[in-house]
């Protein structure tokens, strides 16, 4: 019997993988959450930027006749401003809270196609920093966020004119834009067929929380307006680099095309850019007025119809250019039958509100602002169909203000009241109520010095897109007026990063459920494990974490659905 | 911490109000805009009309929404001891109810605008002895061009219209697209490449009115400007007239030295004519390379004395003057007192500096040689 001698293994120092350090465990992460997180991030950097060149512009129209910018470089920050805001800001944050609370609130563990998820996310940050770097060579794309050809092509028939756009500014844009295109079909698809196979067990699709419904819809959307705005973009690219001529009027073609193929896009985008942010405030206006969602189904179907409608009215922005009038007719029916869904959801939100027990926390601030703020510009918007006025206010900067009483009042209020109703459960900190209703009021009051005296200033004749303006045309204290409202939104923001950036080094603990919500994801640890669920849980209504927590009084006990 | 948003809660009702108010007052101020809301014209008129039917609806029913949104907010808002809410999930009647409301309120605008609209260009002359007129509107990158194919009359950033007349507006690009847009006569319509857009308006005001591209064209879409004159008959036929004429050959030895420049080292003509100078006719003069096999670059610039805008009205002669007669641009010994505030000179002078962008790419002109085509400008009348 050989006695075998127990010798203690070397403990061998081996290197971390680059997955387990901190930084590599965020780059190669295929966590939803993770994933969320570095969208919004993204897009959070990119709202920065954004803002900088929208002060930038105000700056410019402070007074007549500004110097601050040159023309050349005033047409670059304008359309850098509405290409960042829209694709870089808006897009990515939206579908980032999708990406973190969409797996989460169905109880599913991740998303259905994880690495298709973070190819998505790297796409964007990609295609911003390519876009972004445009201004380093001074080329910045300079065709405005719509582009139209045949200015924004290097080949066009310019006639006469010295300055035909030459240079790398629309390559930037077509590029960047097929880019992103390609991170929001892989994102959407991602997002329907998780939504569609991921859902906890007795989650039917009439008690899926109304943020993952918006979701649902906008994925669809984004399935079928990007191909539309790919085709334009890689039409445009054989135009101006193979000699093609699919916008050349000269040569047989029609710059009408693009306007079509873009807008077709254009205006299903006008939704993808507002419903997810539809998605957030019905959830959040519920948990604040502690009862749930009023008329659930008509929010749900008016978001489907919304989704259907979006498809048929993009020549409502293209009432001037001359369309037979029996079109403009249609264009304008459909775009006032859009408007009637709209009015449902801000009726069904007051009444939710309303016998309600209202917290005034801040999700509920900035939720209670979004409704107030986008009926002003679902009003406006409606006025923008009545044809013979639009020949008059289109291209005015009363569009100017009609798109950012619904992006701005509208979808970045639906963002923050997403953002501060979710930021315990990304952080698991509380973030400061104080500060919070400082930003929110600043955001209030400049949001309607700054946009609502745009419909004034495109009543009284000025045109959008110029860098200047005489001093002779009674313009002059309404454009000041804007830009000191436009600096109070900027204070507002920094406020916000202030509120961030402390509360995420020092903020209270939030708990795993602060507001005592009634969606799956408030049963989560904060932040939620890796995992999510430890058990998916079952699922018998449409507020299962509420059930849970009421179990005497459980929704399905006592509502049929 | 409730508190004090409360407290703030309740002056929240206001903030909206009376931002709405403070920025209702700045229209006061507008006093010189070039205002959709003081409408000549049918067409225009309409179109404020329309204004203000919609604007009253979405008045009322921005108060009521506003007012119920406030009201519930406040009224439902957490008190001490405020008992858990009943769990309410809808009600479909309500649902019918305020789908259908809207519904009605939209559909009335919706006859208004679909009315209005087939409706708007149905207009005929003030007088029935007022002929009508037809006028082409050329955008180029960035000033417009007028021309009167029936007067054979062809001139740049100023349109003379016969007042009570109907106008029938061509309008032409071939360049990028632009769009036509003067706020007290007439809504837009835009420009495009290939595309025959025609405008149908009417003035009826004397006067003269502010117009504007309203298309993003470019560089310089902030100055394409143009004035827009309207005349009674007597003065339009006369204006007619005079701008059928041949350009006037100068008498003064001043204005010669100009339109030598003009025609020779200035090298003026590689882009401009003046008919009885350098071009034959007016129809000669188009520079719409589709009308015309004669391309011009720029403006004609046989009346050029009359005008009173340079280059999309980047340059303005003061109220009431034009470039002749324009106080801060006489010569006086053949020399202005003070070159700088004479817009002609200063455009003559460096045209980029002025307009960045534009066409007009000049060597540099001597002080001298400005003078002289001052001069000789001044005598286009």
């Amino acid at each position: 019997m050989a006695t075998r001698t127990i010798v203690e293994a070397p403990v061998v120092e081996r290197r971390k993988r680059l997955d387990e350090t901190y930084i590599g465990e965020w780059l190669m992460t295929t966590d939803h959450k993770k994933i969320g997180v570095m969208y919004m991030l993204t897009g959070f950097f990119f709202f920065l930027a954004g803002g900088v060149e929208a002060l930038l512009i105000r700056t410019q129209l402070a007074v007549p006749n500004g110097h601050v910018l040159s023309p050349e470089v005033y047409n670059q920050v304008f359309t850098m401003h509405g290409t960042t805001m829209i694709f870089l800001f808006v897009m990515p944050t939206l579908t980032g809270f999708g990406n973190f609370v969409v797996p989460l609130m169905i109880g599913a563990r991740d998303m259905a196609f994880p690495r298709l998820n973070a190819f998505g996310y790297w796409m964007v940050l990609f295609a911003g920093i390519f876009l972004s770097s445009s201004f380093l060579l001074g080329q910045a794309p300079n065709g405005g966020w719509f582009n139209y050809a045949p200015l924004s092509e290097l080949t066009s028939n310019c006639g006469n004119a010295v300055m035909c756009t030459p240079g790398l500014n629309e390559d930037f844009w077509l590029l960047g834009i097929l880019l992103l295109g390609i991170s929001s079909i892989a994102g959407s698809l991602n997002f329907v067929v998780t939504i569609l196979k991921m859902r906890a067990p007795g989650m039917t699709i009439n008690r899926m929380p109304l943020f993952t419904w918006m979701t649902l819809i906008t994925a669809f959307l984004l399935l079928f307006a990007i191909p539309s705005l790919t085709a334009a973009s890689v039409m445009e690219l054989l135009d101006r680099h193979l000699g093609a001529h699919f916008f050349q009027f000269a040569a047989g073609g029609d710059p009408l095309l693009w306007q079509h193929l873009f807008w077709s896009f254009g205006h299903p985008e006008v939704y993808i850019l507002i419903l997810p942010a539809f998605g957030m405030i019905s959830e959040v206006l519920p948990v604040f007025s502690r009862k749930p969602i009023f008329g659930y189904t008509f929010i749900a179907w008016s978001g489907v119809a919304i989704g259907f409608l979006s498809f048929t009215v993009w020549a409502h922005h293209m009432f001037a250019v001359g369309l037979p009038p029996i079109a403009q007719a249609f264009f304008a029916t459909s775009t006032t039958l859009i408007a009637i869904p709209t009015a449902v959801k801000i009726f069904n939100w007051i009444a939710t509100i309303a016998l309600g027990k209202v917290s005034l926390k801040v999700p509920m601030l900035f939720a209670c602002g979004f409704i107030a703020m986008f009926l002003i510009g679902g009003l406006d918007g409606a006025a923008l169909a009545v044809v013979p006025f639009d020949y008059q206010v289109t291209d005015t900067y009363f569009v100017v203000s009609h798109l950012h009483y619904v992006l701005f009042g509208g979808t970045v209020f639906g963002i923050f009241a997403g953002f501060y109703y979710w930021f315990p459960k990304m952080s698991g900190k509380l973030m400061n109520e104080r500060l919070g209703q400082i930003q929110f009021w600043l955001m209030l009051i400049g949001i309607n010095l700054t946009f609502f005296s745009m419909h004034i200033l495109g009543l009284l004749g000025m045109p959008r897109r110029v860098y200047t303006y005489p001093d002779n045309l009674g313009w002059n204290e309404i454009n000041l007026l804007q830009t000191v409202g436009a600096f109070m939104l900027g204070l507002a923001i920094m406020v916000f990063f202030w509120n961030l950036i402390t509360s995420l080094r020092s903020g209270l603990p939030a708990g795993d459920d602060p507001w005592d919500a009634y969606t799956l994801e408030w049963d989560t640890s904060s932040p939620p494990v890796h995992y999510n669920f430890l058990t998916i849980p079952t699922v018998r209504s449409r507020r299962p974490f509420y059930d849970m927590k009421n179990p005497d009084i459980a929704d399905w006990k006592t509502a049929t659905h | 911490m409730r508190m004090p948003i409360f407290r703030r809660m309740k002056h929240r009702g206001a903030i909206i109000p009376i931002v709405l108010l403070s920025s209702l007052l700045f229209t006061a101020c507008g006093g010189n805009s070039p205002t959709i809301l003081n409408p000549t014209g049918p067409v225009a008129v309409q179109e404020a009309n329309l204004f203000w039917f919609i604007l009253a609806v979405a008045t009322l029913v921005f108060v009521v929404v506003e007012a119920v949104l406030i009201w519930s907010i406040i009224r439902y808002r957490e008190r001490p001891n405020t008992p858990a809410p009943r769990q309410i999930h809808g009600n479909n009647t309500i649902e019918i109810i305020w789908t259908v409301a809207p519904s009605l309120f939209l559909f009335a605008v919706l006859t208004g605008t679909i009315y209005t609209m087939f409706n708007l260009t149905n207009i005929s002359s003030t007088n029935g002895s007022i002929p009508e007129i037809r006028v082409a509107a050329v955008g180029h990158q960035w000033w417009w061009e007028f021309d009167y194919p029936n007067q054979h009359v062809n001139n740049a950033d100023t349109l003379y219209l016969p007042q009570g007349s109907v106008v029938h507006m061509d309008l032409q690009s071939s360049n990028v697209i632009h769009s036509f847009w003067v706020p007290s006569i007439t809504g837009k319509t835009d420009v495009i490449p290939g595309h025959l857009n025609q405008k149908i308006f009417r003035a009826d005001q004397v006067g003269e009115y502010h117009g504007q591209c309203a298309e993003y064209c470019g560089t310089q879409h902030a100055h394409m400007y143009f004035n827009v004159i309207v005349l009674d008959t007597n003065a339009f036929n006369a204006w007619v007239s005079n701008e059928q004429q041949s350009a006037r050959t100068p008498t003064d030895a001043l204005a010669l030295q100009g339109q030598k420049i003009f025609t020779g080292s200035g090298g003026c003509t590689g882009c401009h004519g003046i008919v009885g100078v350098n071009l034959n006719s007016f129809d000669a003069a188009k520079t719409n390379s589709g009308l015309s096999a004669t391309a011009l670059v720029g403006p004609n610039m046989t009346h050029f004395a009359e005008r009173r805008f340079i280059a999309g009205g980047v340059l303005i002669a003061s109220e009431g003057h034009n470039w002749a007669n324009e106080p801060a641009c006489q010569l006086v010994n053949g020399k202005l007192a003070n070159k700088d505030n004479c817009g002609l000179y200063q455009w003559l002078h460096d045209p980029q500096a002025v307009k960045p962008g534009n066409d007009m790419v000049i060597s540099s002109l001597s002080d001298s040689q400005i003078y002289a085509l001052i001069a000789y400008l001044q005598s286009l009348k």
